[in-house]
Order: C-alpha cells, then sequence, then structure tokens
C-alpha cells in the first residue's frame, strides 16, 4: 500500500517539460469573435474571396450550433469572445525557404528539440512547423517537388494550389460536422497541406509540430492530405505548449483523402500542456480527424499516442467507402492528475468487403478520467464488412476512472463485428516481481506500461516510437527521489 | 552468508513467523519442509521483500548486510534471487526485454557497464542450452500463456542469467510432470557452486531426490522444529508431518 501510494505521488510530482515561453513581436487579430475578426484573418491572409464566403458561411452555420455535452467531459466552458482568434510572430520580409526564417523562431523549435535545419535533421522526415497561428517553416520543399509531391502550410497551399485546396476542402469534414470543426472552418489559420500525386510513394516521413506560444490564443489549424490513386504517404503529427495557468483552446480539423489502392498512415504523439496537479490550466484539446477511403483498396490508418491536455476530445475516424477498403485505429491514451479524455474512433463501412480495425489502449492515473468511445456502423451495402475492436483499460491507484462506450450500428447481416475489452490494474505483484529481478520501481511501471502499450507503439514509425516509449515513461513516473 | 536470528514477521496483524533462526554457508543447499500453512512461503518471501508481511521481531544479514534494511531491488542486486511459486504474467513485455533491463540494473549496482546487445544474446545463448529452454519462448510475452512446466523453467532461465549468490526456490516442484523436474533440477544443480548457496522451500521429498540437500528443516507453526540431513526428508516421505506435529504440540501443551 505504502509502495502504491509512493509511486502515485511519485506520478504527480512530474513536471511538464515543455512549460515554457518566449516573448517576441507578434501580429494579433483584436480579442473577440465576429464577422470583421474572419474577414480581418482572411485580409490578413490575403486569400481569395471564395474564402472568405466558406469562412462566412460556416461562421453562420456555427453561431446556430451548440457545444457538445455528451462527452462524458467536465471542464468550466470557455468563453469564446474572450479569445484572440490570430497571433503570428512578426517576420519582417516573408522567408521564401527554410535559411530566411527568423533565427529566433528557429532557436525556440532547437530548444524543442526540433531542427530545421535540413543538414542536421535525420534523413527521412520533412516537416511542418506551426507556431500559434502560422506556419513558420516547411523543410525539404524541394526535394519533395522533384517527385511532384506538394508539401507546405495551408496559406501556401491556398495561394499556389487553389484547385486542389477548393476540391477537398471541407470534403471529408463538412463545417457542418459539430461545433467545433464549424468554428474551425470560419477561424482557421494555418495548417499543413500534402498532396502526393498518382502512383508515388513518399519517400520520406511527412511531419507537422505545433507549438502555442501566445497567452489567450486559440490554435484552430487545419490539414489537408491527400494521397492520390496508388501513392503511399506516412505522416506525423506532434504538439506542445507553454505552462500557463488558464485553459488555451486547440480546435483543430484534419482530413485526409485516400484514392483507389492509396494508403495513408497518420501517427500522433500529442503533448500538449496537461495543467498543473491540481488541474488548474492546459489545452483543451476539441479536434475533429477524419479520413475517406474514397477508391477501392484504399486504406487509412490513424495512430495515437496521446499523454496531454486537460480535457481531450477527438475521435479520428474512417469512412471506408471503397470496396475493399481498410480503416485502422491505434490509440494509446493516458491521462494522470485532472486530465480528462473521451477519444476514440468511427470506422463506417459503406463499400463491400471493407475491414476495420480497433485497437485502444487507455491508461488511467491520479485522479483522472479515461474514456473511449467508438462507433462501428455498418452500411446497408456494405457486404461482408469486417470489424475487430479492442479496447483495453489500464488502472494505476484507485482516483482514477476508466470508461469504455462501444456503439455498433449494423445494417448488413453479412457483416462480422468482433469487440473485447480488459480491464486491469498494474498489480503490486507485477511490480514486486521486476523489484525481485533488480529492477526500479520507476523503471518496473515505464517496463509494464510500454508493454501493455505495445501493439500501438509497434505501429510508429521508429524514431517516434522512441519518443512515445520516453513520454509514455516520463508521464506516468515522475522522478523518484 | 545467510543469518536469520529470531526472525518474526505477520500478516495484517496475524503473526506467521515466530522466531526463525537459520544459518547457511556458502556452497550448501538447505531443504525448507512442512506442512500446509507453516510459514514456508512467507519465509521465502521476507527474505526477498515482499510488503505485504511486517517483520516484528529478529534480524537477518545477507553477507555482512541488514537484509531486512535493503529494498526489494536493492536485495536483488546484492544477489538474493527468489524463484516464485507462481510467477507473475507481464503482458507485452518478453522474457529477454525483462531480462536484459534486469541485468543491466543489476551490473550498474555492481558498478559494471551493461551488456551490449551482442554480449547479451551470447550469455542468453549459454544459459538456454543450461536450462533447457527454447528461444521461441523468451521472446513471448513473459509467462503469458507458459505452462506450469515453462513457467518454472522460466524461473530457472532467470536465475541462470542473474546469476546469484543466494537462490530461494518456493515450491518449484509444484505443477511440474517428472521430466519437466528432472529438467530444472539439473539446471539449479549445473549453476551451485562453493560460492553460491540454495534454500530449497518444498511440500513433498520427491524434488530432494535431484536437489540433494545438505540440510532439511522442517518449519511448523512458524518456527523450525527440527533439522537433520536429507534422511530427514526420507522418514517425512514415509511418515508424514502427523509425529512431528504431536511431538511439537504436547511439549508446548504440557
Amino acid at each position: 500500500m505504502s509502495k502504491d501510494n509512493q509511486i502515485l505521488e511519485d506520478l504527480n510530482s512530474k513536471e511538464y517539460e515543455h512549460g515554457w515561453s518566449v516573448d517576441f513581436e507578434t501580429d494579433e487579430a483584436p480579442i473577440g469573435l465576429n464577422e470583421d475578426i474572419i474577414r480581418w484573418i482572411s485580409t490578413k491572409k490575403e486569400e481569395p474571396s471564395w474564402l472568405l464566403d466558406w469562412r462566412l458561411k460556416a461562421f453562420k452555420i456555427w453561431q446556430g450550433m451548440s457545444e457538445p455535452a455528451w462527452a462524458n467531459v467536465n471542464y468550466p466552458k470557455m468563453d469564446l469572445q474572450a479569445l484572440r482568434y490570430y497571433s503570428a510572430p512578426k517576420q519582417s520580409n516573408k522567408p521564401k525557404n527554410i535559411n530566411e526564417v527568423d533565427p529566433e523562431l528557429i532557436a525556440i523549435y532547437e530548444r524543442l528539440g526540433i531542427s530545421l535545419n535540413e543538414q542536421k535533421r535525420l534523413q527521412g522526415i520533412a516537416i511542418d512547423v506551426v507556431l500559434d497561428s502560422v506556419s513558420v517553416a516547411t523543410t525539404f520543399k524541394e526535394t519533395l517537388g522533384k517527385l511532384g509531391i506538394i508539401f507546405c502550410s495551408f496559406s501556401e497551399a491556398v495561394k499556389e494550389h487553389p484547385d486542389l485546396v477548393q476540391k477537398y476542402l471541407g470534403s471529408v469534414v463538412p463545417m457542418t460536422d459539430n461545433y467545433y470543426a464549424a468554428l474551425n472552418a470560419a477561424v482557421f489559420s494555418d495548417g499543413s497541406f500534402c498532396y502526393i500525386p498518382k502512383g508515388v510513394r513518399c519517400p520520406m516521413e511527412l511531419s507537422t509540430y505545433f507549438r502555442i506560444n501566445a497567452a489567450n490564443t486559440g490554435q484552430f489549424e487545419r490539414t489537408l492530405i491527400v494521397a492520390d490513386d496508388s501513392s503511399y504517404v506516412s505522416y506525423l503529427e506532434g504538439c506542445t505548449a507553454p505552462q500557463r495557468d488558464e485553459n488555451q483552446l486547440h480546435a483543430a480539423v484534419v482530413e485526409i483523402y485516400a484514392g483507389a489502392h492509396a494508403e495513408v498512415k497518420y501517427s500522433t504523439v500529442q503533448n500538449w500542456y496537461p495543467g498543473d496537479k491540481e488541474g488548474k490550466g492546459g489545452i483543451y484539446n476539441f479536434v475533429t480527424k477524419r479520413g475517406i477511403c474514397a477508391g477501392d483498396h484504399s486504406k487509412i490508418s490513424w495512430t495515437q499516442v496521446e499523454t496531454g491536455s486537460a480535457v481531450t476530445w477527438k475521435y479520428p475516424s474512417c469512412i471506408l467507402k471503397g470496396d475493399h477498403s481498410i480503416g485502422e485505429f491505434y490509440s494509446v491514451a493516458v491521462t494522470n492528475n485532472y486530465q480528462q479524455a473521451d477519444t476514440g474512433t468511427k470506422m463506417i463501412h459503406i463499400g463491400k468487403n471493407t475491414k476495420s480495425r480497433i485497437v485502444s489502449k487507455g491508461i488511467s492515473a491520479g485522479k483522472s478520467q479515461n474514456s473511449y468511445r467508438g462507433q462501428v456502423q455498418v452500411m446497408k451495402r456494405a457486404h461482408n464488412a469486417r470489424n475487430f475492436s479492442q479496447c483495453d483499460s489500464l488502472l494505476m491507484g484507485n482516483q482514477c476512472g476508466a470508461h469504455t462506450f462501444p456503439y455498433i450500428d449494423i445494417a448488413n447481416p453479412s457483416a462480422k463485428v468482433e469487440h473485447e475489452a480488459t480491464t486491469s490494474k498494474i498489480g503490486e505483484d507485477q511490480i514486486f516481481y521486476c523489484n525481485q529481478r533488480g529492477i526500479a520501481t520507476e523503471d518496473a511501471v515505464a517496463l509494464i506500461v510500454n508493454g501493455y502499450a505495445k501493439e500501438v507503439l509497434n505501429q510508429l514509425p521508429m524514431e517516434f516510437a522512441v519518443e512515445a516509449q520516453k513520454l509514455l515513461a516520463l508521464t506516468l513516473e515522475g522522478s523518484v527521489g | 552468508m545467510l543469518s536469520i536470528k529470531n526472525l518474526h514477521a505477520s500478516i495484517e496483524g496475524t503473526p506467521i513467523l515466530r522466531g526463525i533462526n537459520l544459518e547457511v554457508k556458502a556452497g550448501e543447499v538447505h531443504a525448507i519442509m512442512g506442512p500446509n500453512g507453516s510459514g514456508k512461503s512467507t519465509l521465502a518471501s521476507v527474505l526477498a521483500g515482499r510488503e505485504e508481511y511486517e517483520v516484528t521481531e529478529g534480524e537477518v544479514l545477507f553477507q555482512g548486510k541488514e537484509l531486512l534494511e535493503l529494498s526489494p531491488e536493492d536485495r536483488a542486486r546484492e544477489g538474493v534471487f527468489l524463484a516464485f511459486q507462481y510467477p507473475i504474467e507481464i503482458p507485452g513485455v518478453s522474457t529477454t526485454n525483462f531480462l536484459r533491463t534486469a541485468l543491466n540494473q543489476v551490473r550498474e549496482y555492481r558498478g559494471l557497464e551493461p551488456l551490449d546487445a551482442v554480449k547479451f544474446l551470447s550469455l542468453m545463448k549459454e544459459k538456454m542450452a543450461l536450462v533447457e529452454i527454447d528461444q521461441k519462448l523468451l521472446s513471448r510475452s513473459l509467462n503469458e500463456g507458459f505452462s506450469g512446466g515453462e513457467k518454472k523453467r522460466n524461473e530457472i532461465f532467470q536465475m541462470a542469467m542473474l546469476e546469484p549468490v543466494l537462490s530461494i526456490l518456493d515450491e518449484t516442484d509444484s505443477g511440474l510432470d517428472i521430466d519437466a523436474l528432472r529438467i530444472v533440477s539439473n539446471g539449479v544443480n549445473k549453476l551451485k557452486s562453493e560460492n553460491t548457496a540454495t534454500i530449497v522451500v518444498t511440500h513433498y521429498q520427491r524434488l530432494l531426490d535431484y536437489i540433494v540437500p545438505d540440510f532439511v528443516h522442517v518449519l511448523y507453526k512458524g518456527r523450525i522444529v527440527k533439522s537433520g540431513t536429507k534422511e530427514l526428508a526420507l522418514e517425512l516421505e514415509e511418515k508424514g508431518y502427523d509425529w512431528i506435529k504431536e511431538e511439537v504440540d504436547s511439549t508446548a501443551t504440557v
């Protein structure tokens, strides 16, 4: 018992290591949300009129919506009129390439352990970095350009590839989808855009790194990934934010389109500031992520390691429209202290012989609440649809909660849907067994947790997997004194 | 090497061990026998440092150090190994990964460099042959879905890898068929040396045909009530424990 308490105390003493912020000159929109602010953002970004119209339409729709209350989370509502919807570091000249980016900004990322210097970076990963409301740098653009791959900031895509953006924007997550998706459509400031042409296998991992720096500012980025027929891309996303006493809102939208025989792998390591151990501050992470397997034999695979945020509300989903298409969702969600997570997925089977696989591993510690919410829907014409779901919960201590809300909705009798669920506790006997072999308690916890999450961690690209393992260990262990 | 003096321990206020005295020297094999509930497994657990047991009196010296002052992991690093009666499952963690973490922490404690992957694997190969264990088993999740025999063999393999000074085998024979018993015992015998000692906790004499003890102690009601050589084990096998119980109970009541 005393050992259990000791472990729990150690958990709670863990400090967030990315909690610093930097002062730099910014370009900011006035505080508040109205049509004028949306016009202000659109003008600032020199957007074409169709996009402004699209934003305004979304804003009208959003005004008629109310904040969803069905998630198993409880938090003080945020005053959306008290937020700033645009904040960008001031750069005297717009950088044309990475070498022209303000060294002060590059230094921020160096401090986060992310080198934007292409020579210094590990071969094989191109990165787009988003600071507050704007994308500040994209690496390896030229290398990728030779293959016809477009990888750039969303703003740049609007200017350089308006046809592609107009064709796919909102096609997977319509502005009417939900409260936060509508808000995002109205005020989104930047994000990443990626297009892989027909038959091209992207030779490196593409990644976006999100960082919130400014106070009282929401981050509303939008990512759009289009994989044309028979193409392949693996995409990574990481994020951090400074430690602040007030809550901050992050309401992103990610849309993925996969053509026939195309495959997209999307991996996230989410490490937003979770708030302090009393539950003060932290990011509200209200995110809509969805992919459509539009073509036959296409595949979309989501992998997420969620360790941060005060409140998470996130369901990366797949619409399996093409026949023989495959959707996958692998998730590890860790909550500690007063964190709350309501996360899961939706697999919507429309095409014939479509398959989906859900592996969700929740880990709850402290006084946190961790919920899995998942929907498997098989439509009428989806003959021979298959789904396998596995939802495991691991509890540490006796003050946290784990919940599972699976929804299954079948309209075709040939469907085969399997659901397995387990709940377990890290046992004192497991820790003692490790101790008896000479393994210290903190390392024992890391070993057990990583073993538990292995099936998901195995899905991550190598470099990310190592980072994720360390992050899991850090989030759960703290430093044993 | 090990000196237990007047050891008392209880669980949730109920005394289990009521004054154990035992001296174990390097090179010796001691068997602890006794009827169910006599405190055999408790003794093994207390030596290994299990938290549920509260030591209320007595002291234990291990190679000159106060064993009871050390954390369970430091006892292991000093060279105390417990082969569990019921080995614990750790899903998603292979024996290989588990042992690599363990061995390197033990080495660090002893001021040695961690073993690199190549050296670790060659050590594994050497020890695998010793206890006749299959590599496939070692890459599976630790103890998960293992048969009784596989679990026990895996315990002895871990013992071989960690090279303890004092090995405590807690009912290692339970759940083993005769072939597995032979293999496990052979492993233990090969690991014995002049510098190490073994405590075998068992209910039956059977195991002692293979692992021959220098001394046999009978535990009853938390005390060692009779000590002898291997012949004592044979006598127990033949006559059961009742005569000892009667002997002890009658002297206690008179």
